[in-house]
């Protein structure tokens, strides 16, 4: 079971309130579907991200994938310790492995994406 | 199944469908003058009038060969031993294509590999790709990399870099909304005198490229200018003029380069009509994952036994799209092999002695010019092997003048840099006589007499 203090997009991102700034990440599902992470590519600190655009890339050993931000906003903050252990993204895909955190334009927006059950029940239509 | 070319009945069959009489009406809307227009093409010939036209017309060509070549600008006349022809013609390596099950293709790759590491030793960089098209594609590769890395939109190109390097990057920056800076070279007072390209660089560049031996032939002190990239965060595009020098010149890796690139053709491949060529290209490892082609690493198999794989291969075209870090499709394969094989067969006291060679013979050139009346070589710092010499007369006039006497004379700098119609940049090599030497010296003495 996904945590239930997030919510979740239909591009397997998660993100999560800490006061005024929305932390976020991908699943645990999506890690282990894109196996082994080696690369993750991230905006700027003061950079704007749009909600269900592209913010970065992040790449396996197989594979390269967009990430899409759950919200628009712009960058507080970004993970550096990927940089050198991109590997926590598999590890602790919901602690230690966050790739950004923004200050949402509207806070509110975060609420009309799926909550874990429906992300749960997504994950395992799919 | 053989081939059944489309039958009368079928075409009539067609036609009908969609409701025209015949084909002619189906091209109704073009204009008639150009459909069928009459070709002014000359009578069919035998095959043997065939080889002999064919043969006259290459008998036109002046081969470097029949001539004393005094010209590099980029592609330099070096020694090749015999064996990097014999294998780069043999069959197996001559006619394979681009292999699109990489690992089935272990000799390929170990040799794609093996020129990567003699490319990194030669240049003391962390890491190198399988090499790009050419020289000039690798400097604009080099700086879309850098401009990725620093996320900057500044560029700085000291006007002494290869103008054709140039010319590619700009086309590459072209609609990008990049800001390109060009330092200015000229002549004063009988020296080349150069708009400082320190004070160009600012904390807006995303780099600064510069290159050595330069266009000129000059060997210039560059720490000022890595000082002030590394003070500000830009990074420094290293181009290495003939990659040859390097038997003898600190390296881009000894000046703290972030990314160097060089035309490989000086490493024993032929100067056929300057190409094609092949692309080098290099980084420090924090780069890495922006360098952009086809990446070889080393592993081991199941079995233990080393092999060869096409590593971090999610960043090309084929996986990530629009997304690559480039869309550079491929390598020049068979002419990276080719400089594998000269500098395996040559090694660092092989390099080194080619090197100092072509200085010896560049430093009698410049001694005996300096010598002549109405030329001055004007380089700013020492040289490699290639001086900047001004003329009693424009080069284009030179260098039509010096063909007359069976020599290529040089780069007329004219084409490229308003102002310096009157300079030529000659060059020698390992390949150059004392005696074509003298050629070139009492050319010009006659040339520069008759004015």
């Amino acid at each position: 079971m996904d945590p239930t203090d997030r919510r979740y997009t239909e591009e397997h991102e998660w993100v999560k309130m800490d006061g005024d700034v929305a932390v976020v990440g991908i699943t645990s599902f999506a890690q282990d579907q894109l196996g082994d992470v080696v690369y993750v590519e991230l905006p700027k600190v003061g950079d704007r991200v749009e909600a269900m655009k592209s913010f970065g890339v992040i790449e396996s050993v197989k594979t390269a994938s967009d990430l899409y931000a759950p919200v628009s906003g712009v960058v507080e903050a970004v993970n550096g310790s990927l940089t050198g252990s991109p590997e926590t993204v598999n590890d602790a895909p919901y602690e230690g492995g966050w790739l950004i955190k923004v200050k949402p334009d509207n806070p509110a927006d975060i609420d009309t994406l799926m909550t874990a059950q429906q992300y749960g029940e997504q994950v395992a239509g799919s | 199944m053989a081939f059944v070319p489309l039958t009368a009945d079928e075409r009539q069959a067609m036609l009908e469908q969609i409701g025209v009489g015949s084909v002619a009406d189906l091209f109704a809307d073009i204009p008639a003058s150009v459909r069928f227009p009459q070709l002014d093409v000359p009578p069919p010939l035998t095959e043997i009038q065939t080889v002999a036209k064919m043969s006259a017309l290459a008998a036109k060509n002046q081969p470097v060969g029949q001539l004393a070549c005094f010209v590099g600008a980029g592609y330099y006349n070096h020694y090749s031993p015999s064996v990097v022809s014999h294998l780069m013609g043999r069959s197996e390596f001559y006619t394979s294509y681009t292999p699109y099950q990489p690992e089935v293709s272990q000799g390929t790759l170990q040799y794609s590999f093996e020129f990567q590491s003699l490319v990194c030793d030669l240049f003391e960089m962390d890491v190198a790709n399988s090499s790009v098209y050419d020289g000039a594609s690798g400097a604009a590769e080099a700086v879309l990399m850098a401009l990725r890395i620093s996320r900057r939109d500044r560029v700085v190109l000291d006007g002494s870099v290869h103008p054709e390097h140039r010319a590619v990057v700009a086309a590459y920056l072209d609609g990008r909304g990049i800001e390109v800076v060009t330092t200015n070279v000229g002549i004063k007072d009988g020296k080349l005198n150069r708009q400082s390209v320190v004070e160009q660089i600012d904390g807006e560049t995303a780099c600064v490229v510069i290159q050595q031996p330069d266009f000129f032939g000059t060997i210039r002190d560059l720490a000022a200018i890595v000082a002030k990239a590394r003070e500000v965060g830009a990074l420094v595009v290293y181009v290495v003029g003939d990659p040859v020098s390097l038997g003898l010149l600190k390296t881009p890796g000894g000046w703290d380069a972030d990314i160097a690139i060089g035309e490989g053709q000086g490493l024993g491949l032929p100067l056929q009509y300057g190409g094609p060529g092949v692309g080098i290209m290099t980084c420090k490892t924090a780069h890495l994952r922006q360098l952009p082609g086809r990446i070889v690493g080393q592993t081991t198999d199941h079995d233990g036994r080393r092999g060869f794989v096409l590593t971090l291969q999610a960043r090309e075209q084929h996986i990530r799209r629009e997304k690559a870090t480039s869309n550079i499709c491929t390598s020049q394969t068979l002419l990276a092999l080719g400089a594998t094989i000269y500098l395996a067969a040559m090694g660092p006291a092989g390099l080194k002695q080619a090197a100092g060679l072509s200085h010896k013979q560049t430093r009698a050139v410049a001694d005996q010019i300096r010598r002549v009346d109405g030329y001055r070589v004007v380089n700013d710092g020492p040289f490699f092997d290639e001086i900047t010499v001004t003329c009693p007369a424009d080069g284009d006039t030179m260098r039509h003048e010096l063909a007359k006497r069976g020599i290529i004379g040089g780069y007329a700098l004219g084409r490229e840099y308003p102002g310096l119609e009157n300079a030529l940049v000659l060059c020698a090599t390992e390949m150059t006589t004392s005696e074509e030497i003298d050629r070139l010296v009492s050319g010009l003495r006659e040339i520069g007499g008759a004015r």
